[in-house]
C-alpha cells in the first residue's frame, strides 16, 4: 500500500507539471525544466516575479494585452516554469510601454514593468531576430546620446532607417517629418561622430557590465 | 523669490519646443525662476531600460549628481514625464539601496560626479498644483482680468468699454471645457502627488483659468509611447480610445512631450480609421496657464502645436459665430479650431 502512494507523488508531480504546460502553453512538455540552462540574467527576471500567483490582475490592466499573443500572466508562468525558448518566441514583453499600470496593481507588488524590461534587455543583448526592429530603435537611439550626450531626433532616426535596411520604413515617418521640419522643429542633420564625455561612462557601464556586475 | 533647477530635457529642445518656452514663460509670470542644470544630458528615455540595466540608471544619476552640487535649491523641476520617471527612479532606489548608490558612484566617478542623494526630482505638475497652488493661479487670472476692466463688466457697473470688447474678455474660457490627460509615468508607479490611478491634480488648475474640466476615465491611460514607432497599429488603437472620449472637449491638455505627440500627430490618420473627424487641439499645460494668465500666445508659441489650436481652420468662420472667444494677452482674439464642423 505504502509502495503505492510513494510512486503516484512522483508521477503525480510529474502529471501537474505535464498538465500545467499542457494549459498554459497548449503544448506537451518535451523538456523538464529543471535541466534547461537558464541564462544568470533570466534566472535575476524569474525571481522578481517568483510570488507570482497567477491571478491575471496584470493581463486584465495591460493597455497591450490584446495585441500579445501570449497575456503577461502567462509569460510569467512560463518563465516560472523556465521554459526560455518559449519565452522568447513570444512578443508580450516587446509590447509592453512601461505605463506601469500591472507594477501598481500587483497584489503581490511585484516589479513586473522591471522585469518586461530585463526581457527587452536579454532579447538585445543577445541581438535575438525576432525582436530587431524595437533593437535597432532603441541602440541607435542610445547610439546618438552616446555620441553627443543629448539625442538628435533626425540623428538618430537617419541612424535607424539605415540600420533597419529597408527602403520603405522612412515613407511611413515623411509626412510627420515634413511637418516638424516646417515648424522648425527638426533639421535635417547628418550622423557625425561626436566626442560627448558621456563616452567615459558608456564605457564604465559596459566595462561593469562585461565583468557581469548587475546591480 | 523660490527657484528651482531645471532638468528641461531632450525633447524640448526640439519637437516639444512649445513646452519649453511655455514653461519658462509660466513659471516666471507665477513669479519662480529656474536655473538650468549645467551641462545635462540625456535621461536615457525609454531605450536604455530596453537596452542595459545599468545604463539606465547612469544616465539619470549623471544629471542628479551635477543638481546635487547645487547650494541653492534642491529641487529639480521637470517638464517630460519621462525624464520625471527616470530621474525619480534614481532618486528613490538610491535612496532605499546605499549598495547601488556606491556602483553608480564608481561610474561618475569617472566625470569626478558624486551622487549625494539631495536633489528631489518633481514634475512640473507636481509643482504646479502643490507648490503653486490652483489658488495662487487663480488670483493672478482674477488680477489680470481687473487690470482688463473685466470684473467691473461683470458687475454691470462698467460701460467705459466698448460693448463688443468687454464682452469678448469677459468669455475668456467660460464655456471651454478642457480634458486632462496626465498619461502614465508622472503617476506611475511613484504616487508623489496624484493618485496613480484617478488622477486629479490638473483639474483645479484648469477651473483655474475659468474653464470647465471635462469629465472622462482616459485621462491616465497609456498613449502607447514609442510603439508609435515600432508598432503603430497598437499605438493608434490607444490614442484612439482616448480620441473618442475626447469627443465633447474643446481640447485636451497634456503634461508630457511623448503623450502629446501621439495624441497631435496621428489625429488625421486615426479620424479616417473611424470615419469620423476626432480632431481637437491639444495644449501643454503651461500653454493654457499662460493664456489664462495674459501671456500671448505669440510667446506660448501656440504655432508650433502639431495640432493647429490657432485658427487656421476651414470652418472658423462658423465657429466664431457660435463659440466664445479666447483672448490673449495682447488683446488679439485666438480662436480654439473646433472639431465637429
Amino acid at each position: 500500500m505504502m509502495k503505492i502512494v510513494r510512486i503516484s507523488k512522483g508521477t503525480l508531480k510529474f502529471l501537474y507539471m505535464k498538465l500545467y504546460t499542457f494549459i498554459f502553453t497548449g503544448e506537451v512538455m518535451n523538456q523538464n525544466p529543471n535541466e534547461t540552462n537558464l541564462s544568470a540574467s533570466l534566472i535575476k527576471i524569474q525571481e522578481m516575479v517568483s510570488s507570482c500567483i497567477q491571478c491575471g490582475t496584470c493581463t486584465g490592466s495591460c493597455p497591450n494585452a490584446s495585441a500579445m499573443d501570449q497575456t503577461p500572466r502567462h509569460l510569467w508562468r512560463m518563465l516560472l516554469m523556465g521554459y526560455q525558448d518559449e519565452i522568447f518566441r513570444t512578443r508580450t514583453f516587446e509590447l509592453c510601454s512601461s505605463c506601469y499600470t500591472c507594477t501598481l496593481r500587483c497584489p503581490r507588488g511585484l516589479p513586473l514593468t522591471e522585469a518586461m524590461a530585463g526581457l527587452k534587455q536579454i532579447s538585445a543583448c543577445e541581438n535575438l531576430a525576432k525582436y530587431r526592429k524595437s533593437t535597432l530603435f532603441y541602440r541607435n537611439f542610445i547610439e546618438s546620446v552616446r555620441r553627443h550626450g543629448r539625442v538628435r531626433e533626425s540623428e538618430f532616426m537617419t541612424l535607424y532607417f539605415v540600420s533597419l535596411k529597408d527602403p520603405f520604413v522612412p515613407f511611413r515617418f515623411a509626412p510627420l517629418g515634413i511637418k516638424l521640419m516646417q515648424k522648425g522643429k527638426i533639421s535635417l542633420q547628418l550622423p557625425s561622430r561626436g566626442s560627448h564625455p558621456l563616452e567615459a561612462l558608456f564605457r564604465k557601464v559596459e566595462e561593469m557590465e562585461n565583468r557581469g556586475e548587475m546591480p | 523669490m523660490k527657484r528651482y533647477l531645471y532638468y528641461p530635457g531632450c525633447s524640448l529642445e526640439g519637437t516639444a519646443l512649445e513646452y519649453e518656452i511655455s514653461t519658462r514663460a509660466v513659471m516666471k509670470a507665477l513669479g519662480y525662476e529656474l536655473e538650468e542644470i549645467e551641462d545635462w544630458t540625456c535621461c536615457g528615455a525609454g531605450a536604455a531600460e530596453s537596452v542595459s540595466h545599468l545604463l539606465s540608471l547612469a544616465l539619470p544619476a549623471r544629471n542628479l549628481a551635477i543638481a546635487d552640487k547645487s547650494e541653492k535649491c534642491n529641487d529639480i523641476l521637470v517638464p517630460c514625464s519621462a525624464c520625471y520617471l527616470n530621474l525619480k527612479k534614481v532618486e528613490e532606489k538610491t535612496k532605499k539601496d546605499p549598495e547601488l548608490r556606491e556602483k553608480i558612484n564608481t561610474i561618475l566617478n569617472e566625470s569626478g560626479l558624486k551622487l549625494t542623494g539631495k536633489a528631489r526630482v518633481r514634475h512640473l505638475l507636481d509643482i504646479l498644483s502643490v507648490d503653486v497652488g490652483a489658488d495662487a493661479i487663480a488670483r493672478k487670472v482674477q488680477k489680470y482680468r481687473e487690470v482688463n476692466g473685466e470684473l467691473a463688466d461683470t458687475n454691470g457697473t462698467d460701460d467705459r468699454c466698448g460693448a463688443k470688447e468687454s464682452a469678448s474678455v469677459k468669455r475668456r474660457f467660460d464655456g471651454f471645457r478642457f480634458a486632462p490627460y496626465y498619461g502614465c509615468q508622472c503617476l506611475r508607479p511613484y504616487a508623489a502627488f496624484d493618485d496613480p490611478e484617478f488622477p486629479v491634480s490638473m483639474e483645479p488648475l484648469i477651473e483655474a483659468t475659468g474653464a470647465k474640466v471635462h469629465r472622462w476615465s482616459m485621462g491616465a491611460k497609456c498613449c502607447g509611447a514609442s510603439h508609435m514607432n515600432t508598432d503603430p497599429e497598437v499605438s493608434l488603437n490607444l490614442v484612439k480610445a482616448i480620441l473618442l472620449n475626447a469627443r465633447g472637449a474643446d481640447a485636451v491638455i497634456t503634461v508630457c512631450p511623448m503623450c502629446q505627440m501621439n495624441l497631435e500627430a496621428y489625429q488625421g490618420k486615426i479620424s479616417s480609421m473611424c470615419h469620423e473627424n476626432l480632431k481637437i487641439p491639444v495644449l501643454y499645460l503651461p500653454q493654457l496657464i499662460g493664456l489664462a494668465l495674459g501671456i500671448s500666445h505669440k510667446e506660448l508659441r501656440l504655432d508650433l502645436n502639431l495640432s493647429s489650436p490657432l485658427s487656421d481652420h476651414p470652418c472658423q468662420e462658423q465657429w466664431i459665430a457660435a463659440q466664445p472667444l479666447l483672448v490673449a494677452g495682447d488683446g488679439t482674439a485666438v480662436e480654439l479650431c473646433k472639431r465637429s464642423c
